[in-house]
């Protein structure tokens, strides 16, 4: 999932290679030769794409205009059309769908807030303890941690079911420390509800329990993720965390050992080569981890779909799922459509901060390494 | 319960130097400090447990019976060997059909992936036509277009060109990603192009020269390629919500999801749903292990290198 939205394509150095040397010229109709073949060869792609990518999208963003209820064909004059209505329901106007979409932006919000730095710290480290030269057996370790992240959502949903259910494994083994294990899917309370609670706050305060933004209460926007929400997080933290650490280790490889040496040689510990050496040159592949794990961690779908399909108190709603629910569980074609393109344009926003950003680091990172060539103080300057 | 505890974690990142003073240290020592290792053989060690033990709880409770899976789900081996619910995946569940619709949805979309996607990108490689710029423009933006957005829109799509309900529907619209044509571009790009001119003078034409020319030269790119389809595919669950509905359409993620959802009456039955899931994960898991490597590639692949 994560790897479809790379940043390389913007990479100017990327397209240079492809001018091949214009010796050819002589033969004219070569070139027309090429352009027909080449329109030939990408024309299945244009097809597919075209027809299911873009067609899709324009017919979704009318229909998201209207009330369509799945009967018969949106695209006639029957079906009402309601302008922006759908838009407003999610914003402005108070109801149950805009409770639902704030909810489940609210559940989103912690999600990401969790995975992504959990995820982020739990590659890195993996990566930096399996990159470590002096252990054997390391490429097991690698395809070990690497292996979750290859296997079906699903399939990994079903085990994960099993494992955190009320008498499961999960539940065994904190019994084993004394603890007694929530009913993990049951669970709709918010962890910093409880946090607060275990402080003696049970009673939410009179502040807090009206008049938050897009018609939730404060109190409501500030529970954290429910119980059920962090089993899930787990899973996807555990599924994740695999295929970030191969990023990390791909380029800890291209960390150039004579930096490595030369701090031995200026007598750093290994923390300090740790802190000062290695960490500052992984910097942009951490910024690209940390933005695909944001960009991803607004898709989750499978999981809420197999494992507990926004329930408890809609407490693991999330918006792609809700779109997901409203069209075709409620059939409110429309509606779930417009969640859909708030939805979109949350990613694509992301999205183009992440290449703007990463083309800024990009930029950063060559003048920064020309001045490395000549300095000593390299890891100082972070 | 990943980052609860993480023993040795301390000692793995203050390494020697405190320990033992100041050895001389004119020779990198491959053995390294016994302390030293020993953490970070802990670290592994726990982690690889944390990662690959759900697998092992899963192998052991698909073979208990269900009285057993619930009273002992920590232990992977079953108290008595129970063969009950494999045997029932097969005669109780559509299983066998959906292995079947699964392989042969994968078999296809994976061949049509690959093939499409080479073709385009060895054109955008090295084909110089008008509007190439744009089309490459254009499959670039495709590939940050987030799947999960698409579902309503497919639905509409498949619903209104009367494919909605058909294997055409599961196949048709995945037969081509853009990720796999960037992939594939970029490879084209690194061959060097000396090999082309040779056979050009040949007068080799342009279908020719990239079939039985430069396509065996991709080798390695088409393995990642074929990988990452074959894998997509195979674990594919929200296309296929949008795309059929009738149960004889169900490939394996839908046809679990179901069984999931309660499908299968009266129960948990976690044996048999374990199971279930433990054989749709055998293909993919033989897959790893034989072709790792490419694995790797594929996660890094466009995953910037400066």
């Amino acid at each position: 999932m994560a790897t479809d939205v790379l940043a390389g394509p913007d990479d100017p150095r990327r397209a240079a290679p492809a001018e091949p040397p214009r010796r050819t010229r002589r033969r004219g109709g070569t070139r027309s030769g090429e352009t027909a073949a080449g329109w030939l060869f990408v024309a299945p792609v244009i097809v597919i794409l075209g027809l299911f990518m873009l067609l899709p999208i324009l017919m979704a963003l009318w229909v998201s205009l209207t009330d369509w209820n799945g009967q018969g064909s949106p695209f006639t004059s029957r079906v009402p059309l309601v302008g922006l209505d759908n838009y407003t329901d999610l914003f402005t106007r108070d109801g149950l769908a805009r409770q639902n979409f704030m909810t489940s932006i609210r559940n989103n919000l912690y999600y990401v807030g969790i995975v992504v730095p959990v995820q982020t710290a739990l590659a890195l480290f993996l990566a930096l303890v399996v990159n470590n030269r002096m252990l054997r057996g390391r490429g097991f370790f690698r395809a070990a941690f690497y292996f979750p992240s290859v296997t079906s959502s699903v399939a990994i949903s079903v085990v994960f079911l099993f494992i955190f259910a009320n008498a499961g494994a999960v539940n065994r083994l904190l019994a084993l420390f004394g603890i007694d294990g929530p009913q993990w899917f049951a669970d709709s309370r918010g962890v910093l509800h409880l946090l607060l609670g275990a402080l003696g706050m049970d009673e939410p305060p009179r502040a807090l329990t009206s008049g938050g933004p897009f018609g939730l209460a404060w109190w409501d926007w500030l529970s954290g993720p429910s119980v059920a929400m962090c089993s899930i997080i787990i899973l996807v933290v555990w599924t994740t965390s695999g295929t970030f650490m191969l990023m990390f280790l791909a380029a800890l490889q291209q960390v150039p050992e004579t930096l490595e040496e030369a701090g031995k040689l200026d007598g750093a510990t290994r923390w300090q080569r740790l802190r000062f050496i290695t960490l500052p040159s992984l910097r942009p592949t951490m910024f690209l981890v940390l933005a695909l794990g944001v960009i991803g961690s607004w898709q989750v779908f499978d999981q809420i779909y197999v494992m507990s399909q926004g329930d408890p108190a809609k407490t693991t709603l999330t918006p792609a799922y809700l779109s997901y629910r409203t069209a075709f569980r409620d059939f409110e074609y429309g509606s779930g459509a417009a969640i859909s393109f708030v939805l979109f344009l949350i990613i694509i926003l992301l999205t183009l901060g992440q290449r703007w950003l990463l083309r800024e680091r990009d930029s950063g990172r060559r003048l920064r390494r020309r001045a490395d060539r000549s300095g000593a103080e390299t890891g100082r300057r972070s | 319960m990943a980052v609860l505890t993480q023993p040795g974690s301390g000692p793995m990142i203050h390494l020697p130097g405190e320990d033992d003073p100041q050895p001389p240290r004119r020779r990198r020592r491959r053995g390294g400090h016994p302390a030293a290792a020993f953490a970070g053989y802990a670290v592994l060690v726990f982690f690889a447990l944390v990662f690959l033990y759900p697998f092992v709880i899963q192998l052991g409770n698909a073979f208990k019976t269900e009285p057993d899976a619930a009273a002992n789900p920590l232990s992977p081996i079953p108290s008595v060997l129970d063969l009950n619910s494999v045997q029932r995946i097969f005669d109780g569940t559509d299983f066998p059909l959906w292995l079947g619709n699964s392989t042969l949805v994968t078999i296809i979309v994976t061949l049509g992936r690959v093939f499409f996607a080479s073709l385009a990108g060895y054109a955008l490689a090295r084909l110089k036509f008008s509007g190439r710029r744009v089309v490459f423009g254009a499959v670039v933006a495709m590939m940050a277009v987030p799947p999960v957005v698409l579902l309503i829109p497919k639905f509409l799509v498949l619903n209104q060109l009367g494919l909605y309900n058909s294997y055409a529907a599961l196949i048709v619209p995945v037969l081509v990603d853009a990720t796999g044509v960037f992939v594939m571009k970029q490879f084209f790009e690194s061959i060097p192009v000396s090999v082309e001119e040779a056979a050009r003078i040949d007068g080799v034409n342009a279908f020719r020269m990239f079939w039985s020319v430069v396509l065996p030269m991709a080798r390695p790119a088409l393995i990642t390629v074929t990988i990452m389809s074959f894998q997509g595919s195979w674990n594919e669950l929200p296309h296929t919500l949008v795309a059929v509905q009738d149960p004889a359409l169900f490939t394996l993620p839908r046809g679990l999801a179901d069984l999931v959802s309660g499908s299968l009456g009266k129960g948990s039955q976690y044996p048999l749903k374990l199971g279930a899931a433990l054989l749709a994960t055998i293909p993919v898991a033989i897959i790893f292990v034989v072709f790792q490597r490419y694995f790797v590639r594929g996660a890094n692949e466009g995953a910037e290198k400066g």
